[in-house]
Order: C-alpha cells, then sequence, then structure tokens
C-alpha cells in the first residue's frame, strides 16, 4: 500500500519538476532550432526540428555580413576578462588587508565597500557620465571596465573576505618567522590558496557584466565598442522583421553563454548555496 | 622586521597598498557619481547649460507639476505592480521547486537545478527578444500550443494591449529568474536539521504537513532576503523593458517604470531634449525608494524573523 502511495508520489513530483524543466528550456530551445530553417519552416512548422528541406544557415550568413558581430563579440570577451583579472587581484588584496590586519577604521572599511553589495551604481550613472566624458573616456571599452570593476568590488571582497577568513593562520605565521615580506606572503602565499574561491566570484562577475546593456548603451554605444548584448539590441531593433536574422542573432548571443554556464555550473550552484548559508 | 601589521604608531604602507587601488576606483567610479548624482538632482541649468543651485524645487516638479508628475507617479505605481507580481508569482514558484528538489531520496536533483537556472544566465535583452517572438501573433507559436490545451481562444496579443503588456513583461522576467529564489531556499532548506524532520515522521507528519509547519517557518529569513533582492532588482530593471517596448514604454507608457522614465528624462525622447538635473533628480527618487526598501529589511524583517525563526 505505502509503497504504491510513494511511487505515485514519486511520479508526481517528477511530473511537476519536468514540466517546470520544459518551461524553462523550450523558448530557448525554440529559438535555436528555428535559427536553422529556412523562413517558410519558420512559420509553418515552428515547433519542428530542422530537416533536410528545411536546413539553412541564411539566418547567420546575413547577421555576419551585415554586423560587426566579431567586434561585438571580441569587445564583450575583453571586457569581460580585463574586468574579472582585475577584480579578483584588487578585491583579493583589499580583501586580505581587511581580514588579516587589525587597523583603525578596519570596521568602516569593510562596510563603506559593502554598501556597493545593495546599492546598483546605475543610479549615478548622470555624473559617472560626466566623469567618463571628462576624463576623455567615452566610447572606450577602459570607460566599462572601470564602471565594471567599480560594480563587481564590493560583492567580491565580501565573499573573498569571508574565505580569506578560513586560511589557518600556521602558514602566514611560518613566513613571518622567516622575515618575508607581507607583499610575499600576499602574492606567494595567500593569493594561490584562493583558486577555489576563484570559481564563485568569477561567475558573479562575469554574468552581470556580460549580459549588461545599460553601461554599454550610455558610456560606450560606438559601432567600434559595442558589446555583445547592445550589438544585438540594436542589430535586432534594426532587422526586426527579418526572422532569419534574428533568430539566429539571438542564437549567436546565447550558445556561448550556455557553454560557459554548463561548463561553470557546478561551482556556481555551490558558490550560490554557500553563500545563502552565511 | 616591521612585517606584523597594526602594532605600530605609523601606519604600515603594506596595508594602504594593499587597501587603495580598490578603494580609489570604487569610490571614483561608484560613491562620488552616487553623491554628485544626488547633488545635481538640487541643480538647475539654464539656456546656456550654467548650473544654478534650485533646493529641492525638481523634486516638487516631479512629483506635483502637471507635466511630470503623471509619468513619475505611472512610473511609480507600474514599478510597484512589477514588484508584486515577482513577489506572488516568482516567491510561491520559486518555494514550491525548491521544496520538490529538497525531497530525500530523488533522483536526478542536480539536473533539474541546473536546467532550471538557466535562463537566469541569459541576458535579459535576449530573453525578452525571446518572448516578443513567441508571444507575436504573427509567428502563431502561442496559438498554437493553446490550441493544444484546447485553450485558443484565449489567446491575445498580451505584449500590444495596455491593459496586459506590463503584468505580461513582470512574468517573462519571473520566468527567467524563478531560479534564484528556488536555489536560495533550496540552500536554506538543505540546513535545516535532520532530526527535526525526522522526528515529524516518526510522529506520523505528512510531507505537506513538514513543509507547512516545519520548513516554511525556517526559511522566513531567506524568504526575505529574496524579496529584498527582488525589490532592488526590480527598482533599477531597465533593459527588459527597453528592449522589448523601447525607450517610451508602450503602448501609451503603461509599461513605464522608473528605469525608462529615468532614461527618458536624461537623454530625452522624441521632441523632447535630455535633461540631466531632472535625470539626476528621478535616479536619487529611485535610491531612495532602493534605501527604504533595504533599511526595512536591515531594521525591521531581518530582526522580527531572527528572534521568531531561531
Amino acid at each position: 500500500m505505502s509503497k504504491a502511495r510513494n511511487a505515485v508520489n514519486t511520479a508526481g513530483i517528477h511530473a511537476i519538476l519536468g514540466t517546470y524543466t520544459l518551461i524553462a528550456l523550450w523558448p530557448i530551445f525554440l529559438t535555436i532550432i528555428n535559427s536553422f530553417k529556412s523562413r517558410k519552416a519558420i512559420f509553418r512548422d515552428p515547433m519542428g526540428l530542422p530537416g533536410v528541406d528545411s536546413f539553412s544557415l541564411k539566418g547567420f550568413t546575413k547577421v555576419l555580413v551585415r554586423s560587426d558581430f566579431e567586434i561585438y563579440f571580441m569587445n564583450s570577451i575583453t571586457v569581460t576578462v580585463v574586468t574579472l583579472a582585475l577584480v579578483l587581484v584588487l578585491g583579493a588584496m583589499a580583501a586580505w588587508a581587511l581580514s588579516e590586519y587589525k587597523f583603525k577604521g578596519n570596521k568602516w572599511l569593510g562596510l563603506y565597500l559593502a554598501i556597493g553589495i545593495m546599492i546598483p551604481i546605475r543610479l549615478g550613472s548622470v555624473s559617472l557620465l560626466q566623469l567618463i566624458v571628462d576624463m576623455n573616456l567615452a566610447n572606450t571599452l577602459t570607460a566599462l571596465v572601470l564602471v565594471y570593476v567599480a560594480q563587481s568590488l564590493p560583492l567580491a571582497i565580501f565573499i573573498l573576505s569571508e574565505f580569506m577568513q578560513q586560511i589557518p593562520t600556521d602558514l602566514k605565521e611560518a613566513a613571518r618567522c622567516d622575515g618575508v615580506s607581507e607583499y610575499t606572503i600576499f602574492f606567494r602565499i595567500i593569493l594561490p590558496l584562493t583558486r577555489p574561491a576563484i570559481a564563485t566570484v568569477g561567475v558573479f562577475t562575469l554574468v552581470p557584466v556580460w549580459n549588461d546593456l545599460w553601461f554599454p548603451l550610455i558610456l560606450a554605444p560606438s559601432e567600434k565598442t559595442q558589446t555583445i548584448t547592445l550589438g544585438v539590441q540594436q542589430f535586432i531593433g534594426q532587422y526586426v522583421t527579418d526572422w532569419n536574422a534574428v533568430l539566429a542573432s539571438l542564437t549567436l548571443a546565447i550558445v556561448p553563454i550556455l557553454i560557459i554556464y554548463i561548463l561553470l555550473s557546478r561551482h556556481l550552484i555551490r558558490g550560490i548555496t554557500a553563500g545563502a548559508v552565511k | 622586521m616591521s612585517a606584523s601589521g597594526g602594532k605600530f604608531a605609523r601606519f604600515p604602507h603594506h596595508i594602504v597598498i594593499f587597501l587603495a587601488p580598490a578603494t580609489i576606483i570604487y569610490t571614483l567610479f561608484m560613491i562620488y557619481p552616487l553623491l554628485d548624482s544626488i547633488r545635481l538632482s538640487l541643480y538647475t541649468t539654464d539656456g546656456v547649460g550654467a548650473y544654478h543651485f534650485n533646493g529641492i524645487a525638481n523634486y516638487i516638479t516631479l512629483i506635483s507639476d502637471p507635466e511630470w508628475s503623471g509619468a513619475f507617479w505611472n512610473a511609480l505605481m507600474n514599478n510597484f505592480k512589477f514588484f508584486m507580481v515577482h513577489m506572488f508569482v516568482q516567491n510561491p514558484i520559486g518555494i514550491m521547486l525548491a521544496a520538490l528538489l529538497s525531497l530525500p531520496k530523488l533522483t536526478g536533483r542536480t539536473t533539474y537545478r541546473t536546467l532550471i537556472f538557466m535562463p537566469t544566465m541569459l541576458s535579459v535583452v535576449i530573453i525578452g527578444f525571446i518572448w516578443q517572438l513567441i508571444l507575436s501573433p504573427l509567428w502563431g507559436v502561442s496559438e498554437s500550443l493553446l490550441e493544444i490545451v484546447g485553450l485558443v481562444d484565449w489567446f491575445q496579443p498580451w505584449l500590444g494591449q495596455e491593459t496586459t503588456a506590463l503584468v505580461t513583461l513582470s512574468l517573462i522576467s519571473v520566468w527567467q529568474f524563478v531560479g534564484i529564489p528556488m536555489m536560495l531556499i533550496y540552500a536554506a532548506m538543505l540546513n535545516i536539521p535532520h532530526d527535526l524532520v525526522e522526528g515529524a515522521i516518526i510522529d506520523g507528519a505528512t510531507h505537506w504537513e513538514i513543509f507547512w509547519h516545519i520548513k516554511l517557518p525556517l526559511i522566513l529569513p531567506t524568504i526575505a532576503m529574496v524579496s529584498i533582492l527582488t525589490f532592488v532588482a526590480n527598482f533599477n530593471a531597465f533593459d527588459l523593458i527597453y528592449s522589448v517596448k523601447g525607450a517610451l514604454a508602450g503602448p501609451n507608457f503603461s509599461t513605464d517604470i522608473m528605469g525608462t522614465l529615468f532614461y527618458r528624462t536624461f537623454f530625452g525622447f522624441q521632441l523632447q531634449l535630455g535633461n540631466p538635473t531632472m535625470g539626476a533628480t528621478v535616479a536619487t527618487m529611485m535610491f531612495f525608494v532602493i534605501l527604504l526598501g533595504v533599511l526595512f529589511y536591515l531594521f525591521v524583517l531581518q530582526r522580527k524573523l531572527r528572534r521568531y525563526a531561531l
């Protein structure tokens, strides 16, 4: 009796989770399969997989010919990678100083740096744009990197400090007894030890930066500095009625993120769940 | 010799060097623009572009001038509706998914989790366009889907109608971000001590009773945290409305929220010129709304929940 009821319960649970998984994935799946179809097939049979007579790469060729997709892509990669590197090194340095040394104002500085976790940087856009223009950085990738570093540092410092408090004191004390400088301790011993936290900080930095539309739109909208998110937005705005091109450009923007996500999902999920525990 | 920090009267230079780069970039590109925006909201520009101190006149204009107040209150109310849909749809779905995922002996847990979280990773812009295509009467995908379940008469161009556009956009956003509450609540549920649940099972409680009387009260602090994260994100949202409906947030401003209002005020639209000081005023209003939410969370919700939920 009870066993049969359990089996029914389990089936019910899988039915609900399975249905929701379908709801979550179906729109993405639909976009990708239709980007490989001819225009006729897109409208005649939207749900069908691309077959021998409906397969077409027309959308992709159009996107690559009509827009500077490769440039957008390189811009996004440059901005994301440079931001990530700076956030990791500068964030780790600050997190180390805050968690290791006792000095006057330590707690206040920690609080000051934490404000940015909750208050969005976007609200300062009016003055930020003025500042970037005054610094002659409008329409440069440097502007985007600086803003994204400022935006990502608070959370990175927070996560890294929690992590650094767990580094055993013996390691540091042993080095100090040998008369090694504080810089050597940090760069040779501590920084390599933070590697496990890097993945977590990485995803929290990478995803919002890669996906952002606002700052590319207001700080660097020129053709040469557009990121992939802005590039796709502008491209689709221009070719709304060309379904092949629209679907292909969406697919081009989705696939790299899906690949990174599948590779990193374990770290990401561990990062989110570990953060929630605290 | 000067290795151990902190005990010296002179401030040790390595502490400064470790802290300076992060603090300087953060202060210059985050804190300064925020404070300067608040300052600018107290100024006005004249015909030649010079700034004059104006007190709180901009705020009075924004909330009471017939030319501005309509748009402002409309955007603020719409933003509240946008948030309410998240609260009452995203949280229950997230809790349900988390509760199911945390049941013991469930196979395929990691796969479900990974797949359901996937849309959250994608750009809001991309998600907006995908749903625009799916809901488009031109393509007819939603119509044929509704036909399968026998609800084809239901179909309407939801994104195009004044009465339904905002709710539809909110639901698209819920669809994308439901993974976050799911994940955080799931983590909180895993932390519930086993003895509590096992004790209840021995006493003959059903899964449903365990969820309702043991798990739900214990995850209330997490639900409060998810809600404040959603609140901040919603009152700062822009990308979704801008990519689906453009800066004019149509039809007839029915999907206008604070983010799009800020953009239009700052950069101008159609015949109206951009206005940096009024833009700063709108941004500062957003800042106050977000600040109120954060303070309410820190000083009311968190304290209350800590007292009861432990």
